[in-house]
């Protein structure tokens, strides 16, 4: 019973390809009108093709309840592959089950012509039917899920490095511009390129700006300071700038003592400083016409 | 047991620690070193750690203990060379070592001293570190 139920779909699958691709074609061009910009209608149809003739040999070839088999892993990679780019292309991931699911319509048409008489296998043939669909179907939208998770995770990442560049501003004067909240993980990251770039370019002097760091609590304070007494352990002095009128209130308010930092308003202030603290002087000339 | 060799420069004495710390040698050369700071009347003492790759707090805090010794016997302390996973655990350790100069390497090290003991550069050798 159950090794003629399956070469029955494969047969059906193998006979009329032709008119169930095109069927199909149709089911996801009507599922998907709103996004022919992102996929285009000749790609689809390769794309499907494809799928079609991998599914079908794997239908004559393995098992149709266990879609793990080693007969079914050249339609999953081809599933793992379409549902990765579509995830990058930005489709959603009901969109990309679509594709699998709306299969259904058109072999179902087809299994109801060919056994249309024998209403208990035409059953059966539907239920097997459906349960591999809906297999594949849930697998795109797991691939799918992984495929997002991967680009959030090094957007994450992308982010952390954007945000923490060190810049040399003088020979021997070092400052970091800090960007957005100072959390643990990105003063570590802050602290580790400081540290870094002292040895590298044997600078004496590190501006830590927080132009950029919109709130300043106790916690992010303590973070502020472990970054400033590490740079002081190598041996560079650091000098913090770039406090806002607010924060400054803030700082003040809460009782979060700097110690014997140098703290400065502004990024310039900052680096005139610096440029005492290593016998440096601005002379300003008569500016060329 | 082996020790850690403190050399004289002049009036400075120069401790480089090239080999990793434990507990009993760090013991040793602090006994050695406040000896060595008596006896040679050093002025001061450049502590060279930038071949030290791993720190614990102990080791951590007996930087800072030698270099406030130091200052006791009237010479001036300064530690050079930190790399910079060590500044990392020491400050994740706690230890800030408010009381220890740093500077970046020997040469920056040594130009500190030199400012220390000799603030206007010509007061010649009647700094702190005779009695």
């Amino acid at each position: 019973m159950t090794t003629s139920r399956q070469s029955r779909i494969a047969e059906i699958l193998t006979r009329h390809e032709k008119p169930i691709l095109e069927e199909w074609l149709r089911e996801q061009l009507d599922a998907l009108t709103a996004r022919q910009d992102l996929i285009s209608e000749s790609d689809l149809r390769i794309q499907s093709a494809e799928f079609l003739g991998l599914f079908t040999s794997a239908c004559r070839a393995g098992s149709l309840t266990d879609i793990t088999t080693v007969e079914w892993k050249p339609v999953q990679d081809f599933l793992a592959g379409v549902s990765r780019s579509r995830a990058l292309q930005g489709f959603s991931p009901s969109e990309t089950a679509t594709v699998v699911f709306s299969l259904k319509q058109p072999l179902f048409a087809r299994l109801r012509k060919e056994l249309g008489a024998d209403a208990a296998a035409l059953a059966d043939e539907m239920w097997t039917a459906t349960v591999l669909l809906d297999k594949l179907g849930l697998y795109t939208t797991e691939v799918f899920q992984k495929a997002r998770e991967e680009v959030i995770k090094r957007q994450q990442l992308e982010m952390l490095e954007l945000s923490t560049p060190v810049v040399k501003l003088w020979d021997g004067v070092l400052a970091v511009p800090l960007i957005g909240t100072l959390d643990s993980v990105r003063t570590q990251v802050v602290m580790d390129n400081l540290l870094q770039s002292i040895v590298e370019t044997g600078s004496t002097i590190a501006i830590v700006d927080i132009t950029g760091v919109p709130t300043v609590d106790t916690l992010v304070a303590q973070h502020l300071l472990k970054t400033v007494s590490a740079a002081r352990l190598m041996g560079a002095q650091c000098i913090i700038s770039g406090i806002r009128p607010q924060i400054a209130q803030t700082i003040v308010q809460l009782g979060v003592e700097f110690g014997d930092v140098v703290t400065k308003a502004s990024l310039a202030d900052a680096l005139a400083h610096a440029f005492r603290l290593i016998g440096c002087t601005v002379t300003r000339q008569a500016p060329r016409a | 047991m082996d020790r850690i060799p403190i050399i004289k420069v002049g009036d400075f004495l120069l401790v480089s620690i090239q080999v990793d710390m434990h507990d009993r040698l760090v013991m040793s050369l602090q006994d050695d070193l406040t000896t060595q700071v008596v006896k040679a009347r050093a002025k001061g003492v450049l502590i060279d750690i930038s071949s030290l790759d791993v720190v614990d707090s102990f080791i951590g805090r007996m930087l800072g203990n030698m270099a406030s010794m130091t200052r006791v016997l009237g010479a001036e302390a300064v530690v050079v060379g930190m790399r910079p996973a060590v500044a990392t655990t020491i400050v994740e350790l706690g230890l800030s070592l408010t009381n220890v100069r740093t500077a970046l390497d020997v040469d920056k090290g040594m130009a500190v001293l030199r400012a220390l003991v000799n603030p206007a550069g010509d007061e010649g050798g009647h700094g702190s570190g005779q009695n």
